[in-house]
């Protein structure tokens, strides 16, 4: 650039430098309003979780950490932090592990695989809310023979009574049956992660691979799969980030149940229901530290690779 | 080459009718995506009187629309709020984004570099960390409970989504074009003008599909911001699926209802659906 620059005639060397910001103003309503919306709340709100307000009125009474250490002591806090690992381990396991195989199939060139693609990809275009309400039936969680429905009848009918279960009101992993939701709405996009990934394997190394007398099952092992790092990287760290933040998804399939409570329910409800701000806002900053920690090395990490020119 | 093909094509041929059996489980797969749909689909055509959860999985004994009228006239204001929301909100940011991708992608300044990465945090953060200080501000601006101040909010969130895939596609602009336009005398009008504009219909259309799909389906923002009368459809269905009152088969119908723009897209344009999708990559 500074090379470039001092090549110039020196007329255009001065017009250029008198340009220099001219960019910057134009940016910088974004990043004013960035600054505001994101930073600087970001800032109010560690101040309000520092603070002990409590009912309508802000009050900004300064009382250190005792907002967050009272968390650490409330149970209703350690179920959220117990079924956000469950929903995180559910979804995220089971979104790759389908993701990866639909990918794999269709990367077979087998007829109708952008039928296929597309169909496994709709769940992305619809609302958490809607997936969430109609979910809710379908995991009906009577068991008993007469008012059997949902997933439970469709196994009942089909012979296969041992899978018949409570869904979201098993006690403790219960919210898994929300994360399978989750899991039919994100892994059609965990899928088309895959795919990318695997469309960028040269077809030259695949043949190299069989050439060399390995099998198809071989091709995958050794050579394919180890390729896909980066993907199921980006994939973990995108679909942590969103069962971190389950919010509205746990609403439409189970409304406020305290057995499937998450720190983004908590939240909300001690703050516009229950008007304790200054919990609400720690529950608030302690996603943001978990979701930070997981987002600013990975966002350091894809900017730097993914390429300036 | 051609020897190649040749000698392979037997060992195609033999591996051809294996490779078939790897339907089965893509159908099988293929009927878990649409389960939720058919449920949807099944369940609004069913009358009143048909309609039991025991007898779910069975399809409507005739065609009635009983469903679909109640929750249309339970859904339609809100629907016509989340329309008002929504196109004003993809249409600015859009906008939005297109300056910014250009300038930080090809018009850039000193320190610009740090720009990118610092609005794409904004893209990640849980929005409960800024909801308490967004909740305050915008009544203290006097928006809170309408739509624009929704509209206002879904525009500044979607500020690094928006520029990312601008940028992104600006990046593809060759920095010498840009170079000679300047040298040339363009300033930086003219140059987003005659040489950026002009190229940015496809950015344009994913960054529109993008916003529009998110506004559409958020929930989090609008029940934080908007009152009973302003509510977008997200809210009114989740409430309307709260209450004991309405029949869940309604409900059905009035998730379809609250489905079907998003899903129109989907169908007309998931192409660039997709596209807005990989183009951020980083997207959650």
């Amino acid at each position: 650039m500074i090379t470039e620059n001092a090549s110039l005639k020196p007329a255009a060397r001065r017009r250029l430098n008198l340009g220099k910001y001219a960019g910057f103003f134009l940016v910088l309503p974004s990043i004013i309003a960035v600054g505001i919306f994101v930073y600087g709340f970001i800032a109010w709100s560690v101040r309000v979780s520092l603070s002990q307000w409590k009912g309508l009125t802000p009050d900004y009474t300064f009382v250190g950490l005792k907002n967050y250490i009272n968390l650490f002591s409330d149970p209703r806090f350690m179920v959220d932090i117990r079924n956000t690992v469950i929903f995180t381990l559910v979804f995220v396991l089971g979104s790759l592990t389908i993701g990866l195989t639909l990918a794999i199939l269709l990367d077979q060139h087998l007829p109708g695989e952008a039928f296929f693609r597309s169909l496994f990809l709709f769940p992305m275009a619809i609302s958490f809310i809607v997936t969430g309400v109609v979910w809710r039936w379908m995991l009906n969680p009577a068991i008993t023979a007469d008012r059997l429905s949902g997933f439970n009848l469709l196994f009942h009918n089909l012979g296969l009574d041992f899978l018949i279960n409570q869904w979201h009101l098993t006690p403790t992993w219960g919210i898994a049956a929300v994360a399978l939701a989750a899991i039919w709405q994100m892994s059609g996009y965990t899928m088309a992660l895959y795919l990318g990934g695997l469309r960028a394997v040269p077809d030259e190394l695949r043949e190299a691979a069989r050439v060399d007398g390995a099998s198809e099952l071989q091709v995958y092992r050794r050579i394919i799969l180890p390729m896909l790092w980066p993907v199921t990287l980006s994939a973990v760290i995108i679909l942590g980030h969103i069962s971190l933040k389950v919010f509205d998804l746990i609403i439409a399939v189970a409304g406020k149940q305290l057995p499937l409570d998450v720190p983004a329910i908590y939240m909300w409800q001690t703050t516009f229901d229950g008007l304790f701000y200054g919990r609400g806002a720690s529950i608030g900053i302690l996603l943001l530290i978990s979701v930070a920690v997981l987002i600013i090395p990975y966002l350091y990490y894809s900017l730097r690779s993914g390429g300036e020119s | 080459m051609t020897s190649t093909t040749a000698a392979r094509s037997p060992k195609r041929r033999f591996r051809f009718q294996g490779r078939y059996l790897l339907l089965i489980p893509l159908l099988l797969m293929t009927i878990f995506y649409l389960l939720p749909l058919y449920i949807m689909l099944v369940t609004g055509f069913k009358s009143f009187a048909e309609v039991s959860l025991q007898t779910m999985w069975n399809l409507p004994g005739g065609f009635s629309l009983e469903n679909y009228i109640a929750a249309f006239e339970k859904l339609a204001p809100h629907l016509k709020n989340s329309l008002m929301m929504v196109i004003p909100a993809a249409i600015i940011s859009s906008m939005v984004g297109s300056v910014n991708g250009f300038v930080l992608a090809r018009w850039r300044f000193p320190g610009s570099n740090l720009v990118l990465p610092l609005l794409l945090f904004g893209m990640f953060i849980p929005y409960q960390s800024i909801l308490i200080p967004l909740a305050v501000f915008m009544k203290n601006i006097g928006l809170a409970g309408s739509i624009p101040g929704l509209i206002l909010v879904h525009v500044i969130y979607g500020i690094p989504i928006t520029t990312l895939t601008f940028y992104g596609y600006y990046m593809t602009v060759p920095k010498e074009l840009v170079e000679a336009a300047r040298i040339d005398g363009a300033g930086m009008f003219g140059a987003y003008r005659h040489i950026f504009l002009p190229v940015s219909a496809p950015a344009f259309v994913v960054v529109i599909i993008w916003q529009f799909t998110s506004a559409w389906n958020d929930f989090l923002f609008a029940v934080i911001l908007t009152g009973n009368e302003n509510w977008p459809v997200t809210v009114a269905l989740q409430n309307m699926a709260g209450s004991q009152i309405i029949a869940w088969n309604v409900q059905m119908a009035g998730s379809f209802l609250a489905a079907v723009p998003t899903l129109l897209v989907y169908i007309f344009l998931g192409r660039y659906f997709l596209r807005g999708l990989m183009a951020g990559a980083l997207k959650g």
